[in-house]
Formats: C-alpha cells, structure tokens, sequence
C-alpha cells in the first residue's frame, strides 16, 4: 500500500466532544491523529468513553462539538455506509441467516460488485484466514474463534483503508486471544490497513499496538508507542493503569533541571525525575517499576538516596521472584527480580535497603 | 488454523460399566424420568383428550354418520338396495309395504317427523311429506284389523293375542303382574312353534310388546295390538301357513282364519301411500331414501362443497343453490386480506416497539394490550358506530371533503367492515410475536450491515427483515386461524357479504339444527387448517415461527 503518505494524518479527531443526554460529557475534547498504516489502540477503564470514540467514527454516533477528518476530509456529514470504514463488533456482529460466504460476500453485493470477483475476492479473504473449508457454514456453527476470524475477513473483504474493531477478542480465552492479537497484526500490518482497535486489556494494547491511546474520563490520557507509555508515563493515572507500578506519596524537597529530591510522606528521601512538578513544595506522586528496584547495594551510585524496608511475602513465580515489602509505611510495594542463578532469595522478616536510578522513578502529579 | 476436534471413535457400541450397552443404560435411566414427567402431565392431558379431542372426533364423526334413515325405515331400506333408482318408476309393491310397516312403528315412536327433518336437507319437501304420512298411515291397515275382528271377536282382545303368542310361562307372570308395584313387566316370550309358523306375526307382535312393556310401560293384556299385527297375520296366512299342525292356544281361531283370508279385501299400499302425497310416486323422494340408506354417507361433506349426490354419483348442484364454497373462498381470501393488514400495520409497531427505550416501550405496549381488556363485543360495536353512514369515519371524510356528502362510503355490513373491524381486533396477535421476536435482533447488526455499506433500506430488507420472518410468520398464522374460524365479528358488522363460514356454521348448529352439514363444515375448515400448516412448513419451516426469543 501507498506509505508515501504516512506521516500525513489520514484520521482526525478535532476538539471533539460528545454528549448523550446534554448533561454530561462522555468525550472531551479529543484530539488525535493517526497515519495511514497504523495501528492504533484505545485503552481505557469500562465506560471511559472508547466504544463512543470509535462509533462517532463509524458515524453511528454524531459528534456534539468538533471535528472528526477522514484523509483530510470532513465526515461529520458522510452516512455510516459511505465512509467505507470496516469495523469489527464485539460479538461479530455475523447474519446469523447467511453463510460465511455470503456474509462475506454481502459488502461486495452492496458495492454492486460483479459475481466473479465477488467469489474470488471472498475465497482470497476467506484464506487469509485460514478459513476457506468453512464458507458453506452458517455462524451458528462455528466457535467463537472462527467466528472472530470470519468477522475480521468481513471487514477486510471489501479492501477498506481503516479498520475499527471494538474489543473483538473480549469473548475468547487467553490462547486463542494471543493466536489471534498475533494474526491481526500481522494482517494489519501486511495489507498496510489503518487500524483502531479497542480494549481494556493492557497486554493486549502493548503486544499489538504502534501507539496507545489511555482513555480515562473522556479524555486521552497519554497517546504513546507501548514501550515509551510503560516506561514514560506522563501522569499518575497512566502510570497505574499500565503495567504494575508502586506509588509513593510526597513533597518535592528540591528540584534542579532532570532530578527532584521527594520527602515522602512515610518517612524518607528518594530522588526521582520531575515530570508533572516543576516547583519546590508541590505534592507529587511518585511511581516506580517493580522490575527497576534494586536491593544491592553494590549496583547502586554512591551518592543515592535509599529507603528502608522489611520483606513481608516472597512469591516464586517460575521466571521471577515477586516479593512485597514494607516501605515508608506502605504494605503494598513490590518487586521482581528475573530468577537468575546469582539472585538471592529474599526471606519474609529481612531487613534490606531499596534504591533505584533517578530516571527510574517518575514524579507525577499528586 | 482450524478447530480440529478430534474423533476417537472406536468400533462398536460404547458398554456402560456393568458391560450393559451404554444405550440400553441411558434409557433405562431415562425411563423413569420420563414416566414422572408423565405422570405430571396427566391431568392435562387428560381435560385435553375430554375437552379438546373428544368434541372433535365427535364432530368428525358426526359429519359422516347416517344411522338415522336405516334405524327408523330398516325393511325399506333393505327392501331399496335391489331398487333399480336409474328408471322412472316407483319401487313395488312389496317396498311400499315395507315402507308402511316402518313408517307405522316411526309414527308410534314419534321418530318419522325427526327423519323427515333429515332427509329434508337432502330433498326439500320431505319433512312435510313424512309428517302427513305419519298422520294417515294408522288407518292404512285397519282394514284387515277390521276384516279380522268382524270374523272373530278373538281377534279384538289383547288378552287373547297374548294367549295365542305367548309361552304359558310368562302368561302367569304376565297375568300376576301389578304395574303399581313397579317391578319391571315380564319380557314377552313367544311360543316357539308360533314363531315358526307365523314368523311375520311373531316379529310384529314382539315389536308391538317391547314398545308397550318398555316405551309405554303400560300393562300389555289390557292393550290391543298395532294394525301391523294384523296385516302381518294376513301376510303369514296367505303365504300358506299350516294352522292345521299347531294344536295350542287360539288354535280354533287360526283355522278359521286361515280359511277366510282368501276372501278378504286387500290392501294396495302404492295406491294408499299415492293417495296421502302423490310425492310417494315419483322416484325423487325414493332416490333419496335409496341414496341415504348407508350408515355412513358423504352426502354433508358433498353438501358442504357446494355437490349433491344423484344417482350418477356426486354432481354440482345448480348455481343459485350454491353457497359454501363461496363462503369458504370468501373466507380464505378475506382472512389472507386481514392477515396481510395486521402485517402491514404491526411490522412498523413491533419495530418502534422494539428499539424503543425499556419505559417508552412498555407504555406503547400498554396500548397495544389494551384492546384485550375491553370486551370484544364492545370494540366490534364501537366500530359499528364508527363506521356506518352517519358515522365518526363518515364525517370526518365529510369534513374532510374527501367525500362528497350524498356518498358517504359503505363501511360496514360489508367486507370492508369485516376487514378493518378484524383487522384490529386481531392485530395484538400478530404485534406481540414480532415485537418478541425483533427484540432479540441486537442492533449491531444492522450496524454492521451499514459499515459495510449498505444503504439503511438494504440493510433493513437484507438483514433485519430476515430475521424478524419468524416472527412474521408467528403472527401470520396466529391471525390467519384466528380469523379463519373467527364469528362474532363477522356476524356484527359483515352484513350479507362480509360473513365468514363459521358464521354458516353456527346457523346451522343453532338455528337450521343440521349438525351434521355444520360438523362437515368444521371438518373441512379445520383440514383446510391443516394443509396450510404443512404448505407452510413445506415452504417456510415451522422451525421458523418464533413467539419469542
Ligand atoms: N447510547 C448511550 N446513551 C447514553 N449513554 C451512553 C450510551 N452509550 C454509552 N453511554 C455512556 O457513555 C459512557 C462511555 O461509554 P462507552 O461505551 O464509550 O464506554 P467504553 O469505554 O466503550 O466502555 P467499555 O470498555 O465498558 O466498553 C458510559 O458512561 C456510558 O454509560
Ligand atoms: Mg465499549
């Protein structure tokens, strides 16, 4: 497909709001661009408003303020069948009264495209995804998997240039899911479609995605590639919501250009990088990764601030240790140390000292 | 990729673990759950076999059955099967004899006028020939009553037949019989050697007996037998009974009897039966008798398609008689028509129904249950108001200027009242399984249908109304047997040319009290029933009917 354009915004959301009964926002002001060619996730809690995104963008659901761009052209007026947007459904969405073949051959139908490019152009989208000995079938009489397949090759048949698809791997167990995440992208990603995809589960956004967009509250709370949303998130809310995280509550003590000294509330003094804080005396949350505590000393800079802390629990976890310790006066901070033949095992009762590297340790917003 | 499930089955039946067949276990398990089910359902089924079953084998039966003509004329309709109905002439003699026997014993068990009734459904004019028949054929035979009784006082007395024919035996019982006691009367025993030599007096007297002892109850030496008993003594005489052997009782009597019979005067039963209705000579009345002498007859199903049986079998009756098959066309197409309206009106109901807020729904749903809660004679009788000449509708049209005022429309006691008055009756019918069934069509589809591209119209025809067919046809077959046997309606606001059968059907239950044209009639509606239901399953499916989810 053509890449020639590909940092030209081919989807655009516009100061876009949405409102369904007047009285609340359930999308506020949503700004977003995506190329062609990227897949996009949105993440966010249940009721955060990704589901509404991605039918203001289907064009069932209208836009109360701003502005939604379909390469570069304005679709608030474009009815849902002429904006050649393919989309796939939570629950598939397949006619229960027609085959696989003539589900897959009804966009083509309505596009009035002859019988024996239909067929061919079903047969080529049925292989795909290795689904080509099941056109015969009715829905019904497929599991949830090759239903989830044939509704992806539904909506890629008619060769649409974007595709959305609301949590379309939510009904299937964990395997499956993971075949399938893998099969998507591959097929997103070869045909060189545009995609939006939906989900609330985070493994999920990070495996597939080129960037992620974090919903909460009606707003996007971080758009980021996966690897800079886990390690860079820009505020608390991201950083919990992202992967596993500890938080420690406090008061930015000092602060100079790229390190920002915090007097935690539960007694102590770590460095972290600043990145919500920019003055003196302004409460701050600050989150680290499990997997970037160290308890060894020897690994440590000389001049790092560390804290005190008791092992409460240690967790063996086959490739990881996970061990949960008491620190400034919280029970519930955790690290993992990868299961490596040098590593010690950490024993309930022990007394260690954590530290991290500053850039480690974001500072967020309180 | 595929979802291979694998198959391990192994040669020959699966054995349960007491090496029984796994089949024969699992039925035995299940024999028992099965009994208790129906145990449970007993009672059910039961008022259903009374309530519901019964009544229709009665009604099929009852549209076949003919037992009347042959139970009330049995010698003439025996004396009819070698009757040659294809010529002009009347049957024999000995027929109309017959006839005159039957009739007779008809007339003393009041039976011949409800004959008469039967048989004038077939031929007009029977009913009042029977009647005057009954009247006049007691004398018919007095006339060797008379002749026997002027020979021999013997002959006039009760006492003395009973002497002359019965054993001594139940003579004395007879004779101790007190009819204040209210013991039952001693049956009559005929002697043997009587019943020999005078078989026909014999049979007569013993049917003269039963109606006195049994019928009548009345004390059987104090009545004086039927004239028949007479012409049937007559009839055994001459046919050279020999008196001379029988030495018993009355013996002096016979003989002299038997000697004077030649002389007596006879009776010509043709030219009697001619002389009470010249109807007794044409061959019309006795091709009827002759046709519905069987047990069994088709002649109601005939009747009910408009034929009538002749002696070449069934033919059309002539045009102006015609009726039902009218009626039953008129029926089918009218219930099609209300039908097709209930689908026209409910489809967009249902639908609003269906996407509709839970609250909102429900509120419309209110009103759509409404009707039921209003009595039905009430509604049809309000549309009476509304829609005759001087009515709401006419008015308003009026009003309107739609209409000029010297023709307002004919909106009732005509079909089109049927039609619109049924067609809201019956609506709810068709509204609640389509409402039930497209509430289950989640919305996604149709959503689906239009990212897909197609227009709100295809995606509609092509998607949604696919699968709201189950209900369509739910409804379908709701209204249309409803309205197919429906009556009160009809009968309130169709007038001569909006009634239905059934309304055919009930004159003749209650008014015209031909059963057996009423129960052929409800056994075609309810065949016709039946074949539209296989036609529709042979073309859409009964799997297909949803009345819900
Ligand atoms: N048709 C509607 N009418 C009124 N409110 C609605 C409607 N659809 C959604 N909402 C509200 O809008 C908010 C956002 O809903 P949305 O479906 O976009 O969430 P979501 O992010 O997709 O959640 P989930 O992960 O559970 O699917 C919710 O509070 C929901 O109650
Ligand atoms: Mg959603």
């Amino acid at each position: 497909m053509n890449t020639s354009s590909n940092d030209a915004a081919f989807v655009e959301f516009e100061r876009v709001q949405k409102s369904y009964d007047g009285e609340a926002l359930v999308v506020k002001d949503l700004n977003l661009s995506l190329p062609k060619g990227e897949f996009l996730t949105m993440l966010g809690p249940s009721g955060s408003g990704k589901t509404t995104c991605l039918m203001m963008l289907a064009g069932f659901e209208t836009a109360t303020h701003g502005d939604i761009r379909l390469d570069g052209k304005s679709i608030n007026n474009i009815p849902p069948h002429k904006r050649g947007i393919g989309m796939v459904f939570q629950n598939y969405a397949l006619f229960p009264h027609m085959t696989v073949a003539e589900n897959l051959s009804f966009p083509l139908e309505v596009r009035k495209i002859g019988k024996s490019e239909r067929e061919e152009k079903v047969k080529r989208a049925l292989d795909m995804v290795q689904m080509g000995d099941f056109a015969g079938r009715r829905p019904a009489q497929l599991s949830g998997g090759q239903q989830q397949r044939i509704a992806l090759s539904r909506a890629l048949v008619f060769e649409p240039e974007l595709v959305l698809m609301d949590e379309p791997l939510g009904a299937l167990d964990k395997q499956l899911r993971e075949t399938l995440q893998f099969e998507i992208t591959n097929l997103a990603h070869d045909l060189g479609i545009t995609t939006v995809y939906v989900t609330h589960d985070q493994t999920e956004a990070l495996t597939m995605s080129d960037r992620v967009a974090v919903f909460d509250d009606g707003r996007i709370q971080q758009l980021a590639p996966p690897d800079q949303l886990y390690e860079a998130p820009e505020n608390s809310f991201v950083a919990q919501f992202i992967g596993e995280n500890n938080t420690l509550e406090g008061v930015v003590k000092e602060i100079n250009n790229d390190r920002a000294l915090v007097q935690l509330d539960g007694g102590g003094l770590i460095d972290a990088k600043p990145v919500n804080v920019s003055k003196v005396g302004e409460r701050t949350r600050v989150s680290i990764r499990p997997e970037r505590v160290e308890y060894n000393k020897d690994r440590l800079s000389a001049d790092a601030h560390t804290l005190n802390a008791e092992v409460l629990e240690f967790i063996y976890m086959g490739d990881i240790f996970r061990t949960r310790l008491r620190v400034a006066g919280r029970d519930d901070f955790v690290i993992k140390t990868r299961n490596a033949p040098d590593q010690v095992r950490l024993k309930p009762g022990q007394q260690i000292e954590i530290g991290w590297l500053a850039e480690d340790c974001r500072a967020l917003d309180a | 990729m595929t979802d291979n499930t694998a198959n391990t089955a192994s040669d020959g039946p699966m054995l349960a673990a007491d090496g029984t067949t796994l089949k024969s276990s699992l039925n035995r398990a299940l024999r028992r759950q099965k009994l208790r089910a129906l145990m449970l359902i007993a009672p059910l089924l039961i008022f259903v076999l009374l309530t519901f079953i019964a009544p229709i084998a009665d009604m099929l039966f009852r549209s076949v059955e003919n037992q009347i003509v042959s139970e009330t004329l049995p010698r003439t309709t025996a004396a009819l099967a070698d009757w040659d109905a294809t010529g002009d002439t009347a049957p024999p003699e000995p027929v109309f004899k017959d006839l005159y026997e039957d009739m007779f014993i008809a007339k003393e068990r009041k039976l011949h006028t409800r004959l008469g009734s039967r048989l004038n459904y077939e031929l007009t004019g029977v009913s009042s020939l029977f009647r005057k028949s009954g009247r006049k054929v007691e004398d018919m035979g007095e006339v060797y009553q008379d002749q026997f009784e002027d020979l021999n006082k013997f002959w006039k007395k009760g006492e003395n037949w009973n002497v002359l024919m019965g054993t001594s035996s139940w003579l004395a019982a007879q004779n101790a019989w007190d009819k204040a006691s209210k013991t039952a009367q001693p049956t009559l025993e005929i002697k043997p050697e009587i019943a020999a030599l005078l078989p026909q007096t014999a049979q007569m007297f013993t049917l003269f007996a039963e109606f006195v002892q049994v019928d009548e109850n009345d004390n059987l030496a104090k009545e004086d037998p039927w004239a028949i008993v007479y012409s049937a003594l007559y009839d055994d005489l001459t046919a050279g009974a020999n008196v001379a052997g029988y030495s018993g009782e009355g013996a002096a009597e016979l003989q002299e009897a038997a000697a004077a019979v030649s002389s007596f005067e006879t009776v010509d039963f043709t030219a009697a039966f001619t002389k009470i209705d010249k109807d007794w000579a044409s061959v019309d009345v006795w091709r009827t008798l002759q046709v519905y002498s069987p047990e069994f007859t088709a002649g109601y199903f005939l009747n009910a398609v408009d034929m009538q049986k002749t002696i070449d079998g069934p033919e059309m009756r002539p045009e102006n008689e015609q009726l039902y098959l009218k009626l039953f066309v008129r029926t089918l197409f009218m219930s099609l028509v209300i039908t097709g309206s209930c689908i026209l009106l409910g489809y967009p109901v249902g639908f609003i129904l269906a996407n509709l807020p839970a609250r909102t729904a429900n509120l419309l749903m209110i009103l759509v249950l409404l009707p039921f809660w209003t009595s039905l004679l009430v509604r049809t009788s309000a549309w009476k108001v509304m829609l005759q000449q001087q009515g709401v509708v006419n008015d308003t049209l009026v009003w309107l200027g739609v209409v000029a005022d010297d023709s307002r429309l004919a909106l009732i006691n005509n079909q089109t009242g049927t039609i619109i008055a049924m067609t809201h009756i019956l609506l709810p019918f068709m509204i609640l399984p389509l409402y039930s069934v497209m509430k289950t069509i989640p919305p996604s589809y149709l959503r689906a249908a239009k990212s897909l591209g197609a227009t709100n119209w295809t995606a509609f025809w092509r998607v949604y109304f696919p699968q709201s067919v189950p209900g369509i046809g739910a409804g379908s077959i709701l209204v249309f047997i409803l309205s197919i046997g429906y009556y009160i309606t009809p009968e309130i606001v169709g007038g001569t040319t909006g009634t239905f059968i059934s309304n055919r059907i009930a004159y003749h239950i209650s008014s015209s009290l031909n059963w057996g044209l009423a129960a052929a009639l409800g056994a075609i509606l309810l065949a016709v029933v039946l074949g539209l239901y296989w036609a529709y399953d042979r073309i859409v499916g009964i799997d297909n009917v949803k009345l819900g989810g």
